[in-house]
């Protein structure tokens, strides 16, 4: 049942490594069809760079740009794990009253719905650049933990509830025992969604901040070499916020697997 | 055939009583009666069915015996062990669906009410060990709910029940969805742990063939508002075992309590 490998369900080694090389080979021959164009048409590189254009500024470049993906993914942790903290509070307030919940949740929703572009520069005023950064990430990415929390605090299993009634558990008990962990798997998924807001919320907010701040974000680098004109570095730092996004999601994923791979449905094998 | 409510000595022997419910009703919050007046006496080690059609609250009565649902109108008593302070320590509870956790193992699952009661790990461990033997799973501890069958859940779930060495067990249909073979094998399972740790048992089903194979009195109970429609007491020769479900004894107190149960179906569709 466990650890055994069910040969028959599975897909053929080959058939695997064909679905995990399709979308290389289709990486690798967009690559070289605009290296083709850029080089055949002699596109200059303010106008569009050549892939190998774009990674020799990343190699030479790699001093200011991973100074700037350092910041960037600095403000996206921070943002992330106060979206992940004041998600998870807020939703455990709202479970132990009602009324917390009828006063407040509205106003979570139009914190949500509020684009946060239309937010940043408001922000930019009345805060710290810095502060006002991670204040954005933080409104993008904790509404998906809200709302995903307080869903799993709802889904508790009645019975369980009223076995742990039955037996005299006390709040604290019932909540550390029974409501966290039957959240868990929406914690995790809401968390999952927060990673990659919370990268959007910091980028969103260098851009609003623009050249007038003191940045040095990757989004703040793009908007700059905007400015320049210096189109390489733009594609490099664009790259590199792609590669962090796709990094966080997949740290997430994988933290999510391995906590509930043992029960909850979602992580278990298809041949279950 | 309709027999008297209550046919044990209520006032002569109270103390001899497990649980007694008098005047209980209990009316849904839309005013429909869900219940009674329902009188009930239990004794000590009495193995007793509740069994009526569904909808008739026999689950609601016993969830007001077990405190989880308050009765509308009308006094519970439950007898507990001198000087219990926990509350419902002295009432194991086994739900219609095995409610595990699907999150830990067997034996956590079968530890937590003795966590939730502050025994030392150590000491709860080897309680939730013990009793999960005492069900036959003494080799699934560690497997989680998911890794186990639908019947080796609900024993884990009556290991669970059983842990805090409870006076009364109450049971919500727990072998319904369970196949006939598996039924059969936990209703023996039952007889036998009942036999052997002297609980009183109180079984909720709607199985006329359950209920008189394993208990000593069958309270048969009206479509809603649920009442008492009959009191059927089942002598045989124990202990029973197979033999006794093939017995005429057997079909004789089937045919009867089916006459009882009958016109609680009466004047419904019987779809």
């Amino acid at each position: 049942m466990s650890g055994q490998p069910v040969i028959a369900a599975r897909p053929s080694g080959a058939q695997r490594a064909v679905r995990f090389a399709l979308p290389v080979v289709v990486f690798a021959a967009g690559l070289v069809a605009w290296e083709l164009v850029v080089r055949v048409k002699e596109i200059p590189p303010y106008v569009l760079p050549a892939p190998s254009a774009i990674f020799l500024t990343l190699i030479n470049d790699w001093a200011v740009l991973s100074q700037s993906l350092a910041a960037t993914l600095l403000t996206t942790l921070e943002g992330f794990v106060a979206a992940s903290v004041g998600g998870i509070a807020l939703a455990l307030l709202f479970n132990q009253s009602k009324w917390v919940e009828y006063s407040l949740f509205p106003y979570a929703v139009i914190l949500q719905v509020t684009p946060v572009i239309a937010i940043a520069p408001l922000l930019l005023i009345y805060l710290e650049q810095q502060t006002a950064v991670v204040v954005c990430a933080f409104i993008v990415a904790f509404f998906p933990v809200l709302s995903n929390t307080t869903l799993g605090l709802n889904s508790v299993d009645r019975n369980l509830a009223g076995l742990f009634q039955l037996y005299g558990a006390s709040p604290p008990q019932t909540l550390r025992y029974l409501k966290l962990p039957a959240a868990l798997p929406y914690i995790l998924g809401g968390l999952r969604i927060a990673g990659g807001l919370s990268l959007i919320g910091a980028v969103v907010a260098e851009i609003a901040a623009g050249t007038a701040g003191a940045g040095s974000g990757l989004a703040y680098r793009i908007a700059e070499s905007g400015y320049r004109l210096n189109i390489p570095r733009m594609f490099a730092a664009l790259l590199l916020l792609s590669l962090a996004g796709i990094v966080i999601y997949g740290l997430l994923a994988l933290v999510s697997h391995l906590v509930l791979r043992r029960w909850h449905e979602s992580a278990l094998g298809k041949e279950n | 055939m309709i027999e008297s409510k209550i046919s044990t000595g209520v006032e002569a022997s109270l103390t001899a009583l497990a649980a007694s419910l008098r005047g209980v009703t209990k009316a849904y919050d839309n005013g429909v009666m869900a219940l009674g007046p329902l009188d009930l006496a239990v004794r000590k080690g009495e193995f007793i069915s509740l069994l009526g059609p569904s909808g008739c609250g026999k689950s609601t009565a016993l969830r007001i015996i077990a405190g989880l649902t308050a009765p509308s109108s009308g006094t519970v008593r439950v007898s507990r062990h001198e000087g219990e302070v926990q509350p419902g320590h002295g009432i194991g509870f086994v739900f219609q669906e095995p409610t595990l956790m699907p999150w830990t193992s067997a034996r956590e699952n079968v530890r937590l009410p003795l966590k939730l009661a502050g025994v030392p790990k150590a000491e709860a461990r080897a309680r939730a060990d013990e009793a999960l033997a005492s069900v036959g799973l003494a080799d699934f501890a560690d497997a989680f709910p998911r890794e186990l069958s639908g019947g080796m859940k609900m024993r884990v779930s009556l290991a669970r029940a059983l842990v805090t060495d409870p006076d009364i067990l109450l049971m919500d249909e727990p072998f319904a969805a369970l196949d006939e073979i598996t039924r059969f094998r936990l209703n023996n399972d039952l007889l036998a742990l009942w036999r052997g740790l002297g609980k009183t048992i109180i079984f909720v089903t709607h199985s006329v063939f359950e209920s008189v194979y394993l208990s000593q009195r069958v309270v048969v109970m009206t479509a809603r508002p649920g009442r008492i429609q009959a009191d059927v007491r089942i002598e045989t020769v124990e202990p029973r075992g197979e033999e006794f479900r093939t017995s005429v004894a057997y079909a004789d107190y089937c045919r009867r309590v089916s006459a009882a149960l009958a016109p609680s179906y009466s004047g419904q569709s019987v779809l």
